[in-house]
């Protein structure tokens, strides 16, 4: 068994540096690397560009990057509910690249997968399209589109083990396992880290070789954006 | 006229037993409350769910489980839970039947805009523009005008794109119409509405053919 874990949010960010390109996984504020961005946000690590399909609200998530000024360049497919993102990106302090969600998705599988590019359907005939090459496959045309480069992804899994294995919950799934050996260096942080063995290895959502490190987070907040109920009757 | 509950409920028709379906936000999500209860749908929702339920009770509300709209969801029985990867793969392989979406604008020849209006604040085009490009079967759910009153049902869109010649079909508040390769074509009117009042309110080529059927919702 090779051990991933590192025992502290610091370790597990060691070589992060300003400059860099981030993998974050969630959807949302749903399954998004809470301990990575708190820790990210007291490095001070500026001009980082992050690869995130959303860019947190005002005050959690990436949010809290983006009130720092830390963040040069956001690539996303949906960047509303966040003030002072909006504000960063009119005044032209924040770069901001939009990708359709399944592409964005695609390219970090791709980075992963070891695919320099692929075609996809999506944006074809759209702004998303200029500037790159398109194709014809069997009557209908495709653009291609090319594999992230990251330095890290930042992941959350609801349980892991000391080989790096992860398990996740309901659709906090989301872009973790997508990112999860996407970048140079995966740090996984979860809310259950278990001894070796103790994870049904036919229940591994994620193996252990495309993560790096791995640590047992702590407080998490999980908040919810839209709280939606029904009244019981 | 139809409204929004209305062209919702006009829209559940076409929801056919097997189907899985994804809804995107607004109007389409009102569709889930008028399926008929006899037949057997999965909706799926990109951000990695099938067999989404209703919202859930108060007090049972679980962060880990959401929509693409970032609301609290449940789950019924046969539903899973998939990657982001996985989720548009259902979409672009095309095993999703049937899409369900909003627009700004549609041209006669299928374009569709959604996502964009310059000089405004452009939040994205989320997952609206692998629906689009992938799907067999779309199904656009829209007011006939915008609220200064023009036709979104244009020959030309004004707005930047989503996705070209994709839209087959769009239920209004006026009526029903299939775009071909002549135009849009008129299926059917919303109770008390006219072929005189749905024209005028088209700017694309309208095609009339015989008698038009009010439509039964």
């Amino acid at each position: 068994m090779i051990r991933k874990v590192v025992n502290t949010v610091s370790e597990a960010l060691e070589g992060v540096y300003d400059g860099m390109t981030f993998m974050l996984g969630g959807f949302g504020l749903c399954g998004i690397p809470e301990n990575a961005i708190a820790q990210l946000v007291q490095m001070e690590v500026k001009d980082i560009t992050c690869i995130s399909n959303n860019a947190g609200v005002d005050d959690f998530g990436l949010g809290l990057l983006l009130q720092k000024k830390q963040i040069k360049k956001m690539i996303s497919s949906y960047v509303g509910e966040n003030d002072e993102f909006e504000r960063q990106m009119l005044s032209g302090e924040l770069e901001v690249e939009l990708t359709p969600q399944g592409t964005l998705a695609e390219k970090c599988r791709a980075a992963q997968a070891g695919f320099p590019a692929f075609y996809t359907p999506a944006g074809y005939g759209t702004e998303v399209a200029e500037g790159k090459e398109t194709r014809e496959f069997n009557g209908k045309m495709y653009v291609l589109e090319s594999a992230y480069k990251a330095d890290f992804a930042f992941v959350k899994a609801w349980k892991g083990d000391e080989a790096g294995n992860l398990i996740f919950k309901g659709t906090a799934r989301n872009f973790n396992p997508c990112m999860c050996g996407a970048a140079k260096i995966t740090v996984a942080e979860v809310e259950e880290l278990v001894p070796a063995g103790e994870l049904n290895p036919n229940e591994i959502h994620v193996p252990g070789i495309f993560v790096k490190r791995i640590f047992q987070g702590k407080d998490y907040e999980k908040r919810i954006e839209q709280r939606t109920v029904r009244q019981r009757s | 006229m139809l409204d929004k509950n209305g062209i919702a409920k006009r829209i559940a028709k076409e929801v056919q037993d097997g189907f899985y379906v994804n809804l995107g936000i607004g109007i389409p999500t009102l569709v889930a409350n008028f399926v008929r209860e006899d037949i057997s749908v999965e909706f799926q929702s990109e951000n990695g769910v099938l067999g989404m339920g209703p919202f859930p009770f108060e007090g049972d509300e679980d962060a880990d489980i959401i929509n693409a709209g970032k609301q609290t969801i449940t789950t019924l029985p046969g539903a899973s839970f998939f990657d982001s990867a996985t989720s548009f793969g259902m979409i672009r392989g095309q095993h999703v039947d049937l899409t369900i979406l909003g627009a700004m604008e549609v041209s006669e020849t299928g374009d569709i805009a959604n996502w964009k209006i310059p000089g405004k604040m452009v939040k994205g085009m989320g997952g609206a523009m692998d629906l689009v490009a992938s799907a067999e079967n779309i199904i656009v759910a829209m007011m006939h005008t915008n609220r200064a009153g023009a036709s979104k049902l244009l020959k030309k869109c004004s707005l930047p794109l989503t996705g070209v010649g994709c839209v087959k079909k769009i239920v209004t508040n006026l009526g029903v119409l299939e775009v071909v390769p002549e135009g849009f074509l008129l299926l059917e009117r919303a109770p008390g509405v006219s072929v005189a009042e749905i024209k005028s309110a088209t700017e694309g080529t309208l095609i009339v053919e015989g008698d038009i059927p009010e439509m039964e919702i």
